[in-house]
């Protein structure tokens, strides 16, 4: 039986932007390489998210932002995530992020970040060495 | 992004040229190839400025007139987007391009817990007419136009504009404006959308027809390929999917009893640049063309003037890189080659640090800058469509023709625009295509310069953007005005204007006058938008793979 | 290390939701761990009355499922939902989508929607999704709605899965009469025609009416339904849930829900009997010698598959 240890990824579009290009691309991506991915569509509040995180048992969360608030939004849901004690779970961001803060980002507690640029290559190597 | 398909021999000769949109491009070309395809002056090109417009809508084109420049600007609070539009307008910039935040673009007033964030954002935060009053005083509505943009509730932002107008001493026949209104094209890829299918496609009819009646100077609708095709379009499918758009929306009014002829020239167009250059003049010309075939063929349109494909072509930025970003300036400067060698009436251009944040003011000035170069100083305004005739250019554009007509085709064959969002057929094809595109790009494929790997330079990649600021104070001055607002105005006014916009919204009564009393009540974006959610629900997005 | 005891009040309390949740992760994963669980949960099963849909792709499942939800939670029922997809068969990978259509219930902690993909196995539903019925039931949901794409061999499946299986056609494609055609008749208690917005809804509905009709009923044999529905906006699916709790209602007053469950326990009992003693044996094998020595055999040509697979089998019987 070929069911041994697939990454589950939640692909989330949180608040009210727009873009899915990216997101969706990215879904397609991972799913060619072997991972499961739930897409939660656009517009989602963070509840939302956090919920299909906890009911799919996803291993990451993966954010697509492009309108610039990824900083207040992956602020407030890695608190969400804390208070609900899901730590087994990663946060992981990707979209329009100005290098300036992918610190932030980082010490906030997110896993790994994913600009604009970034290859698929270089997502799934970001995304399995979080499981290393 | 939009660049051809090179295959080249070990010696890095190029073999075969395949462009986006399937046509592939012979090393030469001659009188041959228009022969071959039947080629003819008057069928094909027509004088610049006669059908079928090939050439130009106008004989004189920019000998007569430049073109219009309409950077997109907008953000903050009303009072930081009335300084930046008067800047604009001292720097030259004929008329304006509104961008909104993402909570007025979903119908949200900035105190609603989705607009956390993003108040301000990424354009300027409505909320009500007060809103209005302060964004657009001192600016001469009677001779600046005003594009907003705008889409699932544009109706409610049309009303508004008219209220600010008559606030401001103007009548609503002297104002001009141009609401991108084009709901369907938000569901392909823009995102920006609320109600279900067919109740956007109602609201836009309702725009139209009021346009018709009430707003002679207005152009209720902006169709736009330019999203469908930052989505992962290819360019003949940027003008065939905006067509067949056009059609659902000409469907849904004639159905009111207004013939074609009577709104059709108030639709304009709004187009993208990136890409293959010829292939983007060739998608421009064909364009014109089949567009006025198509209104005087199918929907028995006859004036002149009412067959015009009229747009902004302009933006690009799908073409734009996060690596060497300096680069985007020479970009930018092509791209807008490309848009005057189409004979582009409006344009605008999207700015160097695109990938990064929207525009400072000098990265917007620079854009303007670049397109003002164009015109006087580089030479575009000095004869109408200077490459026609070219063997190359005329069978591209008929090529381009032919491959409209094939996706447009495909459109019909699965019922329609409106039946082919619903069930996501356009979407999984635009998605799997962005997909492939991408994967192209990762391994050389295609050529981005700064992005395939023999490029990229470690050095450049450094760069620092100056970044534009978001204000933490936009969202505490738009929730305390809307507080004001809340506690000042008169609700007795409010509740009724509201009442019978759901009446209305319910029935098939036109939405629009009852919006337009809404707005001078000083009801909120959020409570139009409401009654709206209310009455017809929200829409579900189809699978995309 | 996750309890059984952590589980069982899942509809209830956010904490055990979440430990449900992965436990059924340990029960995809194949995690030796789930099965000693799974016992414990077993006892605690019973209660819920679980319902199947299925149909081709495209036919409105998710989308019905939506409505449906919203209908029972108006009857204060808790519900959780389990919807398979296939697994891509090149990558192994998959983008489970149905969840997109329920997502307005994501916040209701009375609702518990998981995705679960196929992984490979034949017929779309696999002994997975059964092993996580018995987790959602444990966890107190009263409904448990099943969603899986009909192709084929999983609108059988469906049946040894749920107590009552409603069957999804759209007008104008002829599926709804394919399906009775096709033997399904056997399997389905309720017959949805959705997409009722589109030309040719009651023609369809006649035709299937007047198959169903044919069907030899007796007295305790549930007349199955044929139902109109117009998913996206719920038209219909008020019925529905009335119909689909009209036949957990007959069932009971026959004693069939008994004999269903029972029919059920003899299936899932069937199924782990099946995998386990293939796992077993294929484990055993794998470190046999006489295995070894097979696979040398074929690869140097001395012996065909055929025959070599024929006398492992052979020799593994006469082991007893
Ligand atoms: C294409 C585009 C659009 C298209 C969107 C098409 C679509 N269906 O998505 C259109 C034209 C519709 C559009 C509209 C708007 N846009 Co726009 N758009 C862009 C643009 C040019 C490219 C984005 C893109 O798709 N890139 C290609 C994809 C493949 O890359 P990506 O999304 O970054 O994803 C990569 C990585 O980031 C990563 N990734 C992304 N998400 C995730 C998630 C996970 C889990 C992982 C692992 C990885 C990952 O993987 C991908 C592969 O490398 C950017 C500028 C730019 N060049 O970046 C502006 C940009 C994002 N847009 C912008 C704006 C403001 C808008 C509007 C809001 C304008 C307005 N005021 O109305 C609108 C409204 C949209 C809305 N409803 O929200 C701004 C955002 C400003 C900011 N951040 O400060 C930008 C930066 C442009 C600008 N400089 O002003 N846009
Ligand atoms: N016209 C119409 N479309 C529907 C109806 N129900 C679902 N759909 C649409 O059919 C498509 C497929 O629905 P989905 O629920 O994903 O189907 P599934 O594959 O069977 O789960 C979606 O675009 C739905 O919006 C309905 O009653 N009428
Ligand atoms: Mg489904």
């Amino acid at each position: 039986m070929e069911t041994k240890n697939k990454i589950r990824v939640l692909i989330a579009k949180p608040g009210l932007d727009g873009h899915d290009k990216g997101a969706k691309i990215v879904a397609l991506a991972l799913r060619d390489a072997g991972y499961e991915v739930i897409y939660s569509g656009l517009h989602q509040t963070l509840d939302q998210i956090m919920q299909t995180a906890i009911q799919e048992a996803v291993d990451v969360i993966g954010l697509s932002i492009m309108s610039g608030a990824h900083l207040p939004i992956c602020e407030k849901l890695i608190n969400m995530m804390k208070e609900q004690g899901l730590f087994d779970v990663y946060l992981t961001v990707g979209g329009v992020i100005p290098h300036q803060d992918i610190p932030r980002l980082k010490e906030m507690g997110v896993a790994e970040v994913f600009p604009g640029g970034t290859s698929f290559e270089g997502i799934t190597t970001g995304m399995n060495k979080l499981f290393k | 992004m939009g660049v051809a398909k090179y295959i080249k021999d070990e010696r890095g000769a190029i073999k075969e040229v395949i462009y986006q949109s399937g046509i592939k491009v012979k090393p030469a070309y001659g009188p041959e190839d228009l022969e071959k395809a039947g080629f003819t002056y008057e069928k094909d090109l027509g004088a610049p400025g006669e059908y079928p417009f090939t050439r130009s809508l106008h004989p004189q084109s920019y000998r007569s007139r430049a073109w219009t420049t309409r950077q997109y600007t907008g953000f903050g609070t009303p009072e930081e987007t009335n300084e930046r539009f008067k800047l604009m307008i001292a720097n030259g910039q004929n008329g304006l391009n509104v961008a909104f935040d993402l909570p007025t673009q979903m119908g949200y007033d900035s105190d609603h817990p989705l607009a956390e964030g993003e108040v301000g954002r990424v354009g300027m935060a409505i909320d009500s007419l007060k809103d209005f009053e302060t964004a657009f005083a001192g600016i001469p509505l009677d001779r600046i136009g005003s594009g907003l943009t705008i889409n699932a509730v544009a109706t409610i932002m049309m009303a508004m504009y008219q209220a600010v107008a008559e606030k401001l001493g103007y009548s609503k026949t002297q104002i001009s404006t141009t609401p991108q209104n084009d709901i369907l094209k938000e569901m392909i890829g823009r995102g920006a959308w609320i109600f279900p299918v067919e109740h956007g496609v109602r609201l836009v009819g309702d725009s139209i027809e009021y346009a018709v009646k009430e707003l002679p100077k207005s152009n209720p609708v902006s169709l736009c390929g330019y999203h469908i095709r930052e989505s992962g379009a290819t360019p003949a499918q940027e003008i065939a999917y905006a067509f067949e758009i056009a059609k659902a929306y000409i469907d849904n009014v004639t159905q009111r009893g207004i013939k074609p002829e009577d709104f059709v020239g108030r639709f304009s167009f709004n187009f993208n640049v990136y890409g293959n250059l010829w292939e983007q003049i060739a998608k421009f010309r064909a364009a014109r063309k089949l567009w006025a075939k198509m209104l005087k063929n199918e929907y028995g349109v006859t004036e002149k003037k009412k067959l015009f494909l009229r747009g902004l072509f302009g933006g690009g930025g799908s073409g734009l890189t996060k690596e060497q970003p300096e680069n985007n300036i020479m970009r930018g400067a092509y791209y807008a080659l490309g848009a005057a060698l189409s004979g582009a009436q409006t344009t605008a251009l999207c700015s160097f640090d695109e990938a990064y944040t929207i525009p400072t003011p000098r990265s917007a000035l620079l854009s303007l800058r670049t397109l003002e170069m164009l015109m006087d100083e580089v030479g575009l305004r000095d004869t109408v469509d200077p490459l026609a005739g070219s063997y190359f250019i005329e069978s591209l554009t008929l090529e381009m023709e032919e491959k409209i007509l094939e996706e447009m085709k495909e459109v019909q064959k699965w019922g329609g625009m409106v039946k082919s969002i619903s069930n996501g057929f356009i979407q999984r094809k635009v998605s799997r295509q962005a997909y492939e595109f991408e994967k192209g790009l990762q391994s050389g494929e295609y050529k981005k310069v700064g992005l395939n790997p023999e490029s990229k330079d470690a050095m450049a990649e450094k760069t620092d953007v100056e970044l534009h600021e978001y204000n933490e104070e936009w969202a505490i001055k738009s929730k305390a005005n809307l507080k004001e607002l809340r506690a000042t105005r008169n609700d007795k006014e409010v509740t009724s204007s509201l009442k019978a916009l759901e009446k209305a919204a319910k029935g098939s009564d036109n939405v629009m006058p009852h919006l337009v009393k809404c707005c001078h009540a000083y009801a909120t974006v959020g409570e139009m938008a409401g009654v709206f959610r209310d009455a017809f629900g929200e829409w579900d997005e189809p699978e995309f793979y | 290390m996750l309890k059984a005891e952590d589980i069982l009040e899942g509809s209830r309390k956010a904490e055990a939701q979440k430990a449900g949740a992965r436990m059924i992760r340990l029960i995809e994963d194949n995690d030796p761990s789930a099965f000693e669980l799974l016992k414990q949960l077993y006892p605690h099963t019973g209660e819920a009355f679980i319902i199947g849909i299925t149909g081709s792709p495209g036919v409105g499942k998710s989308t019905l499922i939506d409505a449906l939800i919203t209908e029972f939670r108006k009857l204060a029922l808790k519900v959780a939902v389990i919807a398979v997809d296939p697994s891509s068969p090149v990558s192994g990978g998959a983008i489970l989508g149905d969840r997109l259509r329920m997502q307005r219930h994501a916040t209701d902690t009375g609702v518990f929607i998981r995705s679960m993909a196929s992984r490979g196995q034949k017929g779309g539903l696999s002994r997975a999704t059964k092993d996580a019925v018995v987790v959602l039931s444990a966890m107190g949901y009263d409904i448990i709605i099943i969603e899986t794409v009909g192709a084929g061999q999983a609108e059988f499946d469906i049946a040894s899965l749920a107590h009552s299986v409603g069957i999804v056609s759209i007008p104008g494609t002829g599926d709804g009469i394919q399906a009775v055609k096709a033997g399904i008749l056997e399997t389905g208690d309720i017959f949805i025609v959705n997409k009722c917005d589109k030309p040719d809804a009651d023609a369809a509905c006649h035709e299937l009416v007047m198959m169903l009709g044919m069907r030899n009923l007796s007295e305790t044999r549930w007349k199955p339904v044929v139902l109109k529905t117009i998913a996206q906006n719920g038209t219909g699916v008020d019925k529905l849930v009335q119909s689909f709790l009209s036949h957990l209602n007959f069932m009971k007053k026959n004693g069939l829900i008994d004999r269903k469950k029972k029919k059920l326990d003899r299936l899932y009992f069937q199924s782990l009997l099946k995998d386990l003693t293939l796992e077993k044996i294929l484990v055993f094998m794998n470190n046999s010698t006489d295995f070894k020595e097979m696979l040398k055999k074929i690869e140097s040509g001395s012996m065909d598959p055929l025959s070599a697979a024929e006398l492992m089998v052979n020799n593994l019987i006469t082991f007893e």
